[in-house]
């Protein structure tokens, strides 16, 4: 319980750095962006809109930066992050609400399968050394070295097309409202299926790698000689001794490259054109839209903290060393 | 985007109950200095590096064509002329790679300086000064850890208002500092309980003099290990921000390269060549780095080797895959004449246990 | 009880590696264990004493393999068959249920993620399945009792418990299956010295009621002379020495038995003076020509650096019952 604690208050604190970070960065960038933007949408703008732009990039003269700072945590605890100017005058909360959940179950289900596939993969290649697995190692050294949105573009040539099953674009049929109903999902999963398959090949190469290196490391212990000096069945010694503690430093690992990930998922989403956040952060970036990236930012450093608490639990779960009693 | 492969934080060799005989010291340190580049995977991956290096510094001038150049050639397949092919206005592809090659590593290589230098500084300090240092750098090591790289990135540069190379690459820098100071932190802190050190302490050496002489020397794989994954991660991040069009587009890289091919709608014109030999440059470079840095892996801990030879044939002629928990027989000994009497065969086992209940078939003894 | 043998160890040798680069780190080790005896193996580190108890149950890890020789075992009332021609899944039968080890690094030797219960009965599930769950954890507990921890501790994971219990822990399971032999690799290395003689004299107590027999390997040769029945001395992966504790305390032969035997204070008897062994134990790599210990021996004389001495019975009037490798004593019946 203790040990939670300490991570919760670690996450509450990474929060809070984030946030902080995202306060500070606009106001250090010489030159005024804000005052561009303003002109660009010149007579669009509500005073409304234009003043809490001064307050989240702190052009706000007549305030001092600690004010600047108190209406920034003002503003975010009312969860106002400020008006979208590519969908003006729509507040930034409410369009990056209707993309995060494409996000989060495109990337959080390809995310943990990957996951899955690669340590199970990888503790055959550690257990069974120098067997076939072996031989996949150099190729799946090359997969991991492709950026995610390159393997997303030979995908969408190879495989989609007019008339291929799968679409290359979009997140569900053009024409279909966002509903849970027998059109929509069915739609829904099949133009996800390319994206995912593109994260999956591309992520699951360093589990692979990662899980087999503990595993050629978990099996020199003390314990694992013991093991076999029991007699116990192959698979158990294999399952039960071994891998079940090179799966801890893996996990630990998962929690601490989940930022690299999610970064990575992003941008198939891009090339997808997937309506999640990374297609959002895209646009953003085009339009230059700072609200909208900020806000976009904000939501992806508190969910990877929210799954790197989960990750969290899920080692507490795993190692009774972390569950001290009182 | 690139899960940090490299295990060295998790594999600090330890002393097992079955520590291998030892060898003169000086002689294993310089059979294992060879040993580096001997072996394979690093000797490749510091080959392809040096291509890569050459094509950086030559890359421009031997380009065939200015790669800004337009030409009649519209969107046109590889051929003698144009061996990578033409874009949408004619230029050549081949040489907009060439060309970017420099952008690509120099930027690539300034980052990874960048955060090398203040992963030692960060994570070394830590782990030696221990106590409230410790807390506060590593805690901020975690914070940097934790909070998503590339979006982070992205909105850094795309805060300036032209992102040229040198802020992409500080900016890259600056942000990926933590992994490696993380790694530094753990193996420095090992280090300063090893004898040696502690000795060098007690004999009034100062601070600074122990970590430049007794720690760093002993670092230098994982520094170098953690050097070559952020180059990794910053050549994967700058062809990110130039494919989605942050850095400017004035000056080529394989990302910018992309970002054009993806906003002519290269794929739907079935313009294969104009996106592929970018990636597969970074691809082929990321190989380079990742086997490097897999050669340092099991140069540091050398369990992780595949080992040349892992079958061996035994005694009844099998060939068997050498393993944890079942050393193989390679041969029994060619037995005397007085010891023939005495060779026992196998037992055969029943249900279990050897013998069950301790009693094997009696076999006629050879006299 | 004693006198039959249980374990023979012929002509074992063991190397790291193979083909030319192969490092010899056992030679030729003759050694038989009898029933109910406690035999202790004694050396520097490196001398190749755990290598061999590693190579005769076949636990060594890559690149060690065994080059040659027979490990014989002689079953209770059985024929005796050479435990190193058993396929694996005999030999996975006959580990722990014939010979239980208790490894050197009594904290990594029991597994972190799992809670006491289950390593005691997974093994028992694994050579007696037919043992009910209720069954195997009475089993468990009795162990437990056994070796003098109380049966509540099953429970606890081995961070929960100390060095002192989990080398008890160790202990228990070792007997678990009620093993003829046990082999203890420097089991008490790791604790303090009352920790270190109470789980031994326990161990020498358990021996008596339960009649198994003990290979005991420390290079606390001290250790040995007070808790073992016969000595054998181990030098460069090679036997150099092997007599019954107490003539060995007395009248070592080998000039390496008396450098080890000169290197603790005597523990009864007049009191002596305290020497070290000078230099360093040979490398594998590079063996010296004629016997190994030559460079370091005190005695050495001609013969010893051009020809290796063999193990064997000295000609000598206190030579009954004991062998010896050296010049100084030439064998009179060699050994093997």
């Amino acid at each position: 319980m203790k040990y939670l604690l300490q991570r919760i208050a670690f996450y509450l604190f990474t929060a809070w750095a984030a946030l902080t970070l995202n306060f500070v960065i606009p106001r250090m960038i010489p030159g005024d962006p804000v005052k561009s933007m303003i002109s660009r949408f010149q007579g669009q703008m509500d005073p409304d809109a234009i003043e809490s732009l001064y307050v989240l990039f702190g052009i706000d003269k007549q305030a001092g930066i600690w004010d600047q700072y108190v209406d920034y945590w003002g503003q975010l605890f009312r969860g106002d992050l400020g008006l979208s100017f590519t969908s003006f005058p729509s507040p930034v909360s409410e369009v990056i609400g209707t993309s995060v959940w494409w996000t989060v179950l495109l990337v959080g289900i390809t995310t943990a399968l990957s996951f899955a596939i690669g340590t199970g993969l990888g503790v055959l290649a550690g257990w069974r050394r120098g067997s076939w697995i072996d031989g996949l190692l150099p190729a799946t050294t090359f997969l991991s070295s492709v950026p995610y949105f390159w393997l997303g573009l030979v995908a969408i040539a190879l495989l989609a097309g007019p008339g291929s099953f799968f679409p290359s674009s979009g997140g569900y049929e053009p024409g279909l409202v966002p509903a849970f109903d027998q059109y929509f999902i069915p739609s829904a999963i099949q133009h996800s299926l390319l994206p995912a398959f593109t994260i999956l090949i591309s992520s699951v190469s360093g589990w692979i790698l990662s899980m087999r290196n503990m595993m050629v490391t978990v099996a020199a212990e003390d314990y694992i000689t013991v093991a076999h000096a029991k007699g116990l069945p192959e698979r158990r010694v294999a399952l039960s001794y071994a891998a079940r503690n090179a799966l801890l430093p893996n996990v630990s690992g998962f929690a601490l490259s989940l930022g690299f990930i999610v970064g990575g998922t992003l941008l198939v989403e891009i090339v997808f054109s997937y309506p999640g956040l990374g297609y959002l952060l895209f646009r953003a970036v085009g339009a230059k839209d700072y609200p909208l990236m900020q806000g976009i930012f904000l939501v992806i450093t508190i969910s990877v903290l929210l799954a790197n608490l989960l990750a969290d639990v899920v080692y507490m779960l795993l190692d009774p060393r972390t569950r001290k009693e009182g | 985007m690139t899960i940090p492969t490299s295990s060295i934080d998790q594999v600090i060799p330890g002393e097992g109950a079955m520590a291998q005989p030892d060898t003169a010291p000086a002689a294993k340190a310089k059979r294992q200095r060879l040993r580096f580049v001997a072996n394979g995977k690093a000797a490749t991956g510091l080959i392809m590096l040096a291509i890569y290096c050459v094509l950086a510094i030559i890359g421009p001038w031997i380009a065939p064509y200015d790669p800004d150049a337009r030409s009649n050639d519209l969107l046109a397949p590889p051929s003698a002329a144009h061996w990578f092919g033409t874009t949408h206005l004619g230029q050549d592809v081949l040489s907009q790679i060439l060309v970017g090659t420099r952008g690509v590593m120099l930027v690539g290589l300034t980052a990874g300086l960048v955060a090398t230098v203040l992963s030692v500084l960060i994570g070394v300090t830590a782990g030696f000064l221990g106590g409230a240092f410790d807390e506060a750098l590593s805690a901020l090591s975690n914070v940097f850890l934790v909070i998503p790289a590339l979006p982070l990135i992205i909105i850094v540069a795309s805060s300036f208002t032209t992102a040229g190379d040198v802020v992409v690459a500080l900016t890259i820098g600056f942000t990926s500092w933590a992994w490696g100071a993380r790694v530094l932190r753990a193996q420095t802190l090992s280090l300063r309980r090893r004898d040696y050190v502690e000795a060098s302490r007690a004999t009034g050496e100062s601070t600074w003099r122990i970590i430049l002489f007794e720690i760093l020397p002993n670092l230098t794989a994982i520094i170098a290990s953690g050097f070559v994954g952020t180059v990794i991660f910053a050549v994967m991040s700058e062809i990110t921000l130039a494919f989605i069009g942050i850095s400017s587009i004035s000056s080529w890289n394989w990302g910018t390269i992309l970002f054009w091919a993806q906003s002519q709608q290269a794929l739907a014109q079935g313009a294969w060549w104009w996106f592929v030999p970018a990636g597969l440059a970074i691809a082929l470079l990321g190989t380079a780095l990742s086997l490097i840095n897999f050669g340092i892996d099991e140069f540091v801990s050398p369990r992780l080797r595949s080992s040349g030879k892992s079958k061996v044939k035994t005694a009844s002629g099998q060939t068997v895959r050498m393993r944890v928990g079942f050393t193989p027989v390679l041969a029994s000994r060619p037995v005397r004449a007085t010891q023939v009497a005495r060779s026992y065969p196998a037992a055969p086992v029943s249900n279990g246990k050897v013998n069950g209940a301790h009693v094997a078939p009696r076999k006629e003894e050879v006299k | 009880m004693t006198g039959q043998p249980v374990l023979e160890i012929r002509n074992l040798d063991v190397d790291y590696g193979l083909g030319d680069q192969a490092v010899h780190a056992v030679r030729e080790v003759n050694l038989t264990l009898h029933r109910g005896e406690v035999l202790g193996l004694a050396g520097e580190s490196g001398s190749g004493k755990s290598t061999l108890a590693y190579g005769l149950t076949r636990l060594l890890p890559p690149p060690g393999v065994i080059s040659g020789g027979e490990v014989i075992y002689h079953p209770p009332g059985g024929e005796p068959y050479d435990v190193l021609g058993l396929s694996d899944r005999e030999l996975r039968a006959f580990r722990w249920a014939e010979t239980a080890i208790v490894f050197q690094g009594a904290m990594n030797s029991l597994n972190p993620v799992h809670k006491i219960s289950t390593q005691l009965t997974d093994v028992i599930k694994a050579h007696q399945p037919n043992l009910s769950a209720a069954a195997r954890t009475a089993r468990a507990r009795e162990m437990l009792r056994l070796v003098g921890i109380s049966p509540d501790r099953m429970e606890s994971y081995p961070h929960q418990l100390s060095g002192g219990m989990r080398q008890r822990v160790m202990i228990g399971m070792a007997l678990a299956l009620e093993p003829q032999v046990v082999i203890m690799d420097e089991p008490t290395t790791a604790l303090d010295v009352v920790m270190q003689r109470q789980i031994l004299g326990q161990l020498i107590e358990l021996r008596e009621r339960l009649g198994f027999s003990v290979i005991f390997i420390t290079h606390d040769l001290s250790l040995l002379v007070e808790f073992s029945d016969r000595i054998a001395i181990m030098y460069g992966g090679r036997i150099v020495e092997e007599a019954p504790a107490e003539t060995l305390y007395r009248d070592p032969m080998h000039p390496y038995s008396q450098g080890l035997l000169g290197s603790f204070p005597a523990l009864r008897g007049p009191r002596r003076e305290l020497a070290g062994i000078p230099g360093s134990p040979p490398d594998l790599r590079a063996m010296p020509t004629g016997c190994s210990f030559h460079p370091r021996c005190p005695k050495a004389f001609e013969p010893c650096p051009a020809r290796l001495p063999i193990l064997g019975q000295p000609d000598a009037p206190t030579g009954g019952g004991r062998t010896v490798a050296c010049w100084l004593h030439p064998a009179r019946v060699p050994v093997g």
